[in-house]
């Protein structure tokens, strides 16, 4: 039940808002009929599609609700335009529901819909989890560590939006096809870096979150299997999750990309995710995913931290600074090129960004600096930029590395 | 159809200073507007500019004081009621209009059943 929980609930949702024309009615819907499902399918077994019993089961119950609450029927209806508006659906047989009848993937509708650029980012995010993954408000607060009323309170304001607003359940037409992706793919990855890095707390990784992020780019790749960026994203995170497990070492301490043991990379992880990149660069001019996940290839290909090409890997910074004018890009672009020709021409393009006020209090501009200074041999200044890093950091094991190499600068035992 | 409320949002002090040519550009802009949006599907239902806040009065428990509720920067210059299919219509309607010296708030109509 869990597992179907998991892998039918954005099919099932998607599918029954379309009825129920509301999406908290929608979701009460779904919830009852796993309910119901818990109770049949142990007496008669799981049936051979679970996605589409669950579906029609919804759907009736969302048809008796609203033949039996006129108050609900006439709030504002959720806006559902016709199929051809969606131009990739799958002949997906998990479509096919009981008597054969065919059930329109709307997944891609209920995602775009949650990443809609009217609501504002955080509630984007919060509405993907709550209706596309089917995770508890408070299972999303806690992810996001803000309290249970609050996260109710985004979750609801931003469906109030959706419908107050006439925001349409629809996969938007060519011609903003591009940004919308772009916010849907931004959503997910947001969802994987705060899984990846949680944003304060003793662990490092929240799994769940990373599962969740991964398996939301699987979902949209098998939809709109012709979106190179979409393949970007899954490689990327694939390409940084194969990494997962020797990213900390065994007492929490941060293990950098060069102390990492790459014989326990997830070299399926690493194999799927360079596929992946190859398919996506091959549409050419590719965009910040496919190029950040080329990146990541370079390195996973590199038998040792010595071995990395980090020519290429600047080359493939400068294109990605061209496709995505971001600061976060030219910082990461002045590590690559710190390795590539020696840190002072690291530090010196790093010099640039301090001028860059979108960076102000961004923990790994300093950081950095610090870095490249130590290896340079200029330890006072390397201790300041310690310093400075540490007080911008909030997750316990980034604050201990930095503690750490801040002791070994300073030639102190590090104080917690 | 739903309708939209465009309120446009403006710096009064470029309108105050500006030039009878850039007035007569803002003029013919807003000429253009009204077809474009005929163009995209849409309709306007009202328009209409306001004086500026310097003639506005605000009431507040009954008393009565010289300027506007708030006092902003860019304050809210004039209008339009539009009819559009659905928040993304009414979006691309808004871009198209003109608001040089600020930007536009696009909110929707709220409908009351039974009326």
């Amino acid at each position: 039940m869990a597992d179907a929980h998991r892998r039918e609930w954005a099919f099932v949702l998607a599918a029954t808002a379309r009825v129920a024309g509301d999406l908290d009615l929608a979701e009460e819907c779904v919830q009852d009929a796993y309910v119901s499902a818990l109770e049949a399918w142990s007496r008669q077994g799981v049936p051979r599609n679970p996605g589409a019993w669950l579906t029609t089961a919804a759907r009736h119950r969302a048809i008796d609700v609203l033949r039996r609450d006129t108050t609900l029927r006439r709030k504002l209806p959720l806006l559902v335009e016709p199929d051809e508006a969606a131009p990739h659906q799958p002949g997906d047989p998990a479509g096919a529901g009981e008597g054969g009848v065919m059930i329109p993937d709307d997944r891609l509708r209920l995602i775009f819909t949650c990443c809609h650029p009217a609501l504002a980012r955080e509630a984007q995010v919060a509405l993907t989890l709550r209706l596309v993954c089917g995770l508890s408000t408070a299972e999303i607060a806690q992810a996001f560590l803000v309290s249970e009323p609050t996260m109710a309170a985004r979750v609801t304001r931003a469906k109030k939006k959706i419908s107050g607003a006439r925001i349409a359940y629809r996969v938007p037409a060519a011609p903003e096809l591009p940004d919308r992706l772009d916010a849907v793919l931004t959503v997910v990855h947001l969802l994987y870096t705060t899984g990846h890095t949680a944003p304060g707390g003793g662990h490092l990784v929240r799994d769940d979150l990373v599962d969740r992020a991964i398996g939301l780019a699987r979902m949209l790749c098998l939809l709109m299997p012709d979106e190179p960026e979409i393949r970007g994203l899954l490689a990327l995170l694939l390409l940084t999750d194969a990494r997962r497990a020797t990213r900390c070492a065994p007492d929490g301490r941060l293990l950098l990309l060069e102390e990492q043991d790459r014989s326990r990379w997830d070299r399926a992880a690493i194999d799927e995710g360079t596929a992946l990149v190859r398919a996506a660069l091959r549409g050419g001019r590719p965009g910040r995913f496919a190029l950040q996940a080329a990146i990541a290839a370079v390195h996973a290909q590199a038998p040792a931290y010595g071995d990395t090409d980090w020519r290429q890997i600047l080359g493939l910074y400068d294109l990605l600074a061209r496709a995505w004018t971001s600061p976060v890009v030219a910082l990461n672009r002045a590590v690559a090129l710190a390795m590539a020709e020696g840190p002072e021409a690291g530090l010196a393009a790093l010099a640039h960004l301090e001028r860059d006020d979108r960076l102000a209090g961004y923990r790994y501009l300093p950081a950095a600096q610090a870095d490249l200074l130590r290896r340079l041999g200029r330890t006072e200044e390397a201790a300041q930029a310690y310093r400075r890093a540490l007080e911008l950091t909030a997750n316990q094991p980034e604050r201990e590395f930095i503690a750490h190499r801040l002791a070994e600068v300073t030639g102190s035992p590090p104080g917690r | 159809m739903a309708e939209y409320l465009i309120l446009i949002n403006e710096d009064e002090s470029s309108y105050a200073t500006a030039t009878p040519d850039v007035l007569q550009q803002v003029m013919e802009a807003h000429n253009r507007f009204a077809k474009q949006v005929e163009e995209t599907g849409g309709s306007i239902v009202s328009g209409r500019a306001l004086q500026p806040t310097s003639t506005a009065t605000s009431i507040r428990n009954d008393v009565v004081t010289d300027g506007p509720f708030a006092e902003t920067k860019e304050a809210l210059g004039g209008y339009y009621l539009v009819e559009a299919r659905d928040l993304d219509h009414a979006l691309e309607i808004a871009k198209l209009c003109p608001a040089g010296f600020g930007g536009v708030e696009v909110r929707p109509i709220m409908a009351f059943d039974g009326m």
